[in-house]
């Protein structure tokens, strides 16, 4: 029987394991919006914004592992979805995107709401395709998810035009996939793995930077094998936290920028470092010259393009990690570092980044803690980007795999919510906080109509703190404490919230914290706390931009931008 | 960073699918990596359906095997090598309309022939010669047509092949 491009394409979802579809419809796509009311296992969630649609898709792909689906039209709607394509390539999160296209006939004539999206998302996606042939619709779609979720995962656009959506053709799903230069790699090389383990053995002060790639190949126990059996200190990236259980004795937290004292000291000091799924972002690094300098290195992904891109490897194992793992937990030998791990213990106590200060004001390092005290870690952390994110990493526990999703590589302001969203349709047994900046919030605010007409429980936390705060914090630091255009005027976030029939309360007093933070964990719906924090709060440690990971700064450190503040 | 630090022309050699927009993503990926394309030559292979791409571009070892690992991702790249330290042939096609007139004329026909090129359009003020060897020939040829005045020049750039069976 001839089927119509459109329902190819819904049936071809349907095929692939799709429940949930995240868009906004426009003349380019309507004739796939018509076919939808013919496949009612397929949810379409109407967003507000193609962003919100694309970072929705992001946040469900990042909780579930499999694809996260937006759809946009064509033209505006398309470019609409860049910076939520651009954000899940940056963190490998898989997803396929969907864009509407001007009909074939007009392609290439500037015709009404025509962009070439495809050609403005090479750079941004893992692989793209505008499809021209109605034939040809089911192998992409196949091959678009195949590509999407196997190897390093990564978003894939599909663009499709109208007339292509309204051809008929047998439809077939393919079974088999034909795709000659796509190879992933799954076992690592086994010389390569007894080299690493021969230097794993052989190590005195080893740490262990933890990064998603354990995660997206949810390695969760074999990691946790690997770094008691031989006992590595973990250290994680931004994206790393959710990896390795954040109470356990070998944790040390995130390294970096605002890494933890402790994490950042010992991989200075390390003379092993044995980095996983992870790829050596600067904001981990810190000055790649003086990263690390006694280490050798032993670097585990799956994207052999990695290996050797920012820092000099001399062990590289390329191969998803869970098979990595496994097969290096046979190799390594039981070890106990014990010199290594008390001066650890040591540099934990003289440097203690975590500790909260006694304090009447309201600060943001004690409310994400009190959330982390009302869920027992039993959570999922969704962040905006700056200060707030900052905060979440440090001083919630991520006791729970992946229970932080954060926009690490891109770090657009704006992702909390709709990731939020997505994270929440994607795992709707589990409590869902947002955290936000209240400059990012209002970045991707109108989702919060989206979570009442579809009843998305996101319990939303603003650290609102009147500023673009981690900006205002570099001006203080770098730019001689001239705040230029920081400063915002906020609207009432409750009453915001109280619009959107969403209920709301304002905390202004430490006090308030724990019952308000309780009365959003009972109440069934979406819920928003509106913290009015202290403003100028900072997010310490700090190292200063091209600084090594040694130098870094906190108050207790003054010496470190001796002359700078 | 390691590998050689120290800035060389490497070839690439690709075989790639003959598919619109292929190009288009390898010249992208240079860009975005900030790498200078010295020249790319792209025409059928062996295979229907490849083509096969020569790109000559200059780094140090390390970047351009950054550059090659990220040209392997690519879906639509079958194959890519850095062929530099092989043993390779290596080819350019150049075509010069050089400046001529009855009293210069025969002396650039003896140039022409010495390096073993051919005219391939004559007229009243120019010849337009055909040379094809390696990037060197082609260069001293060049050098030497360039004290008649060299009107137009139109390169291939280098295409190559390893030797032997190899492949
Ligand atoms: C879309 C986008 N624009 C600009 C920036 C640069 N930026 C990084 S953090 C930040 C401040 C964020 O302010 P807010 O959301 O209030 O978070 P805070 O740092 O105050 O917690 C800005 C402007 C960004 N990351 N994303
Ligand atoms: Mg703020």
């Amino acid at each position: 029987m001839k089927k119509t491009g459109a329902q190819i394409l819904c049936e071809s979802l349907i095929k692939e394991g799709v429940e949930v579809i995240f868009g906004i419809l426009g003349g380019a796509v309507l004739p796939i919006y018509d076919t939808f009311p013919q496949y009612p296992q397929l949810r379409h969630i109407l967003v507000r914004h193609e962003q919100g649609a694309a970072h929705a898709a992001d946040g469900y792909a990042r909780v579930t592992h499999k694809a996260g689906v937006c759809i946009a039209t064509s033209g505006p709607g398309a470019t609409n979805l860049v910076t939520g394509i651009a954000c899940a390539y940056m963190d490998s999160a898989p997803m396929v995107a969907i864009t509407g296209q001007v009909a074939t006939p007009v392609i290439g004539k500037d015709a009404f709401q025509e962009t070439d999206i495809t050609g403005i998302t090479i750079p941004i996606t893992k692989h793209n395709y505008l499809v021209t042939d109605v034939a040809e619709l089911a192998k992409t779609i196949k091959e678009a998810f195949h590509i999407a979720q196997t190897g390093r995962p990564g978003p894939v656009l599909i663009d499709i035009p109208r007339d292509v959506q309204q051809e008929q053709t047998d439809f077939v799903y393919p079974d088999k996939l034909d795709l000659p230069s796509y190879k992933v790699v799954s076992r690592g090389h086994p010389a390569q793995i007894k080299k690493a383990a021969k230097l794993i053995n052989e190590a005195e002060q080893p740490v262990i930077i933890a990064g998603r790639g354990i995660i997206i190949s949810q390695a969760y126990d074999e990691f946790k094998k690997f770094a008691e059996k031989a006992q590595l200190p973990v250290a994680h990236t931004l994206l790393g936290l959710g990896s390795f259980p954040g109470n356990h004795i070998l944790d040390l937290g995130m390294l970096g920028m605002h890494g933890i004292a402790c994490a950042n000291m010992a991989v200075q000091n390390a003379d092993l470092l044995i980095a996983i799924g992870m790829r050596f972002d600067d904001r981990a690094t810190g000055n790649t010259r003086e990263f690390a300098p006694n280490a050798r290195v032993i670097h585990i992904d799956i994207d052999p393009a990695e290996i050797g891109k920012n820092i000099l490897t001399e062990v590289p194992v390329v191969g998803d990690v869970k098979s990595v793992l496994t097969a290096l937990n046979e190799e390594i030998e039981r070890r106990e570092h014990g010199d290594w791990l008390s001066q650890i213990e040591q540099w934990r106590h003289e440097y203690p980044s975590l500790e909260i200060r006694q304090s009447d004001e309201l600060l943001p390092q004690y409310i994400i803690h009190q959330i982390y005290e009302a869920t027992q870690g039993d959570a999922l952390l969704v962040t905006g980007v700056g200060q707030n994110q900052m905060w979440a990493a440090q001083h919630f526990v991520y006791t729970k795999p992946n229970s932080l999703i954060s926009a690490g590589g891109l770090g657009p302001m704006g992702f909390e919510l709709p990731a939020a969203m997505g994270v929440k349709v994607g795992r709707p047994e589990e409590v869902v906080w947002c955290v936000a900046g209240d400059g990012g919030f209002q970045m991707t605010i109108q989702e919060l109509a989206t979570l009442t007409q579809e009843n998305i429980a996101v319990k939303i936390a603003i650290m609102n703190n009147g500023y673009l705060g981690m900006v205002r914090q570099w001006q203080e630091l770098f730019y001689g404490r001239r705040y230029v255009d920081t400063k915002l005027w906020n609207p009432d976030f409750v009453k915001i919230a109280e619009a959107y029939d969403i209920p709301g309360i304002r905390v202004k007093r430490r006090e308030e914290v724990i019952p308000a933070i309780q009365k959003a964990m009972e109440y069934p719906g979406a819920f928003l706390i509106d913290f009015l924090i202290e403003p100028e709060e900072n997010v310490y440690p700090i190292v200063p931009p091209g600084e090594s990971l040694a130098r870094f700064f906190e108050p207790s450190r003054p010496e470190v931008l001796g002359g700078k503040l | 960073m390691g590998g050689k630090l120290t800035n060389t022309k490497h070839t690439l050699v690709a075989l790639v699918e003959d598919k619109p927009g292929v190009l288009n993503r390898i010249t992208s990926l240079f860009r975005r990596r900030s790498f200078n394309i010295q020249s790319l030559a792209v025409g059928g292979s062996e295979h229907p359906g490849l083509s096969r791409m020569t790109i000559v571009a200059v780094g140090d070892s390390a970047q351009i095997e950054q550059v090659r690992k990220q040209l392997d991702k690519l879906i639509n790249v079958i194959k890519v090598s850095d062929i530099t330290e092989e043993d390779m042939v290596d080819r350019e096609l150049a075509l010069i309309k050089v400046k001529a007139t009855a009293s210069t004329r025969s002396e650039i026909m003896q140039i022409v022939g010495i390096f073993r090129a051919n005219i391939v359009d004559v007229a009243p003020g120019s010849l337009t010669v055909e040379v094809t060897g390696d990037e060197d020939k082609v260069n001293s040829l060049l050098g030497l047509l360039s004290d008649f005045g060299v009107k137009e020049l139109s390169r291939t750039g280098r295409i190559a092949l390893t030797r032997g069976s190899s492949s």
